[in-house]
């Protein structure tokens, strides 16, 4: 492609006006709002949808939809999920649901963050989605259980409720 | 007093003084940048006043970052000062000290205030002055072209090289621009330009002043290794240029040494062309208070100068190197040639008092 170049006029090429220009321009950057979040005390605000970490939902009746078929346990790359399920008692609302996870720990530390879990459930129980930011101060730490993984999901609307009529 | 001790508190107060504002401009250079980039910069060390039990600090101006400078230098004391293997050790040491050590002597000749209690705040009044400022200022080419070749590499050595020719080149431009202001002063002694500027107006007043004040911005911008002609150490080309084997402290001497030059170079732009320590409506002479005035007055344009300097980097990009040569040698030459001629011109037909 060939570019037309202008040849300059005298006063372009005496530069000093361009230059004075710009730099009314940066001094008028000063005093602009500035962009940037002072991390720890201001945390950016995700949009929805952002893909995070994996956690734990529950529906809207705040039943733990998960129902331990430990699916997500099996296509984990790193085996990073850990599932002990157990079955409802005989008495309790979701009995039909038949089993529910006892523990659920996934490993910070080996979870790749891939999203086969979440793409794998039949439950849409377990999402990548919210906390950015995963720390802890050591490899126990890092072992995030069902407590703090559902804490960190919350509550995620579903609207076909599957488990109502059976 | 004995003579001898004044000397000794005059340079270690011109010293301590010029370091400070080094490690304060470094600072505001790294705020200012941000700023203009719409980014705040360094904000969290203050000055530590306390340590609390559970390891916390009570600190102030933790927002303005006013304990940067300290904790940079203390990072760069205690980085590992690794020294490649293939450099030549003996000038690989010596560059640092030969870029640091002229941007602190040239201070010997610079009048930083009028006088107080009767000592001319002048350490070294040579009536050869601005010569002698030049000769040590265009040393510190040895220092980056030593730093350079030593390293035995080929970016700071072609940083080096890049530093050296430019040097050479705006070296000239800058000296034929202060001719027009000794033809008016008639002195090359620093005071007497200084005191001339207290009796008639600054230099930089004199419309036929302008175009030399230009140039010399301009070619000093190129001396100090600045934005826009910071080409020895573009990073972006050469890694960091002539700097880029070095580490720790040493590389904190170079990169000193360039906010030193630029202090130098702001300091030698007041004294020149802005008045030196003269203000309107403040008296040339008087008391104690009147001489700390004078200093403080020539700080803070130091200080201001400076801050352009900075403002001027973050503005404008670099140029290219041909540019570069070619701005010197076929625009800045000539035209500093014909300031001389002109300023000649006006002395001639009257209009310059003198
Ligand atoms: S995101 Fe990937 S690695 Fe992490 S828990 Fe889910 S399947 Fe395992
Ligand atoms: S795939 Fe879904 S329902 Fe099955 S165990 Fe994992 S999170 Fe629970």
């Amino acid at each position: 492609m060939k570019i037309e170049r202008k040849p300059l006029t005298l006063w372009e090429r005496l530069y000093l006006p361009a230059i004075i220009s710009g730099m009314m321009l940066t001094f008028s950057h000063l005093f602009r709002k500035k962009v940037t979040l002072r991390y720890p005390e201001e945390k950016p605000e995700m949009p929805p949808g952002y893909r995070g970490q994996p956690v734990l939902v529950k529906d809207d009746e705040g039943r733990v939809k998960c129902v331990a078929c430990q699916l997500c346990e099996f296509v984990c790359p790193p085996r990073a999920i850990r599932i002990k399920p157990m079955a409802y008692p005989e008495n309790a609302k979701y009995k039909k649901v038949e089993k529910t996870p006892e523990e659920f720990e996934i490993d910070m530390i080996r979870c790749i963050f891939c999203g086969y879990c979440e793409e794998v459930c039949p439950e849409r129980a377990i999402f990548l989605r919210g906390p950015y930011s995963v720390t802890g101060l050591s490899r126990k730490d890092m072992v995030f259980n069902k407590e703090k993984l559902l804490e960190l999901g919350g509550t995620l609307p579903d609207p076909i409720k599957k488990w109502r009529k059976k | 007093m004995d003579p001898i001790l004044i000397h000794l508190i005059k340079i270690v107060g011109v010293v301590g003084v010029l370091l400070f504002i080094c490690a304060y401009i470094v600072l505001a250079e790294r705020r200012i940048c941000a700023f203009i980039q719409d980014r705040l910069g360094p904000n969290r060390v203050g000055i530590p006043l306390w340590i609390r039990k559970d390891g916390s600090a009570i600190q102030i101006g933790a927002r303005w970052a006013l304990g940067q400078p300290i904790i940079d230098a203390l990072k760069a004391i205690f980085k590992e000062d690794f020294v490649p293997g293939h450099v030549n050790k003996f000038y690989f040491w010596l560059g640092p000290m030969l870029v640091m050590a002229p941007a602190l002597m040239v201070w010997a000749a610079i009048p930083f205030g009028s006088t107080l209690c009767g000592v001319p705040m002048i350490i070294a009044d040579v009536n050869v002055g601005i010569l002698l400022v030049f000769a040590l200022a265009s040393l510190g080419v040895y220092g980056i072209v030593l730093g350079g070749w030593a390293s035995n590499s080929k970016y700071p050595f072609l940083g080096g090289i890049r530093g050296s020719a430019q040097l050479i080149s705006y070296e000239l431009c800058l000296g034929l621009s202060v001719i027009p202001l000794f033809m008016q002063v008639g002195s090359l002694r620093l005071t007497e330009v200084v005191r001339w500027q207290t009796e008639h107006l600054w230099l930089v007043c004199y419309p036929w002043n302008w175009l030399p004040a230009i140039i010399y911005v301009a070619s000093s911008f190129a001396e100090t290794n600045r934005a826009p002609f910071d080409l020895p150490e573009a990073e972006q080309e050469l890694a960091g240029g002539y700097n880029t084997e070095y580490s720790s402290m040493k590389f904190a001497m170079f990169f000193l040494a360039e906010y030193a030059n630029m202090i130098t170079a702001s300091a030698l732009m007041v004294v020149l062309f802005l008045g030196g320590w003269h203000l309107p409506f403040v008296p040339v002479s008087g008391g104690i208070a009147v001489g700390v005035a004078h200093i403080c007055i020539f700080l803070a344009k130091v200080c201001a100068l400076a801050l352009v300097f900075i403002w001027v980097r973050w503005t404008v990009p670099r140029v290219r190197y041909d540019q570069l040569m070619g701005l010197g040698w076929k625009v800045f030459l000539p035209l500093a040639l014909a300031g001389v001629l002109i300023t000649g011109l006006a002395i001639v037909a009257g209009w310059s008092p003198s």
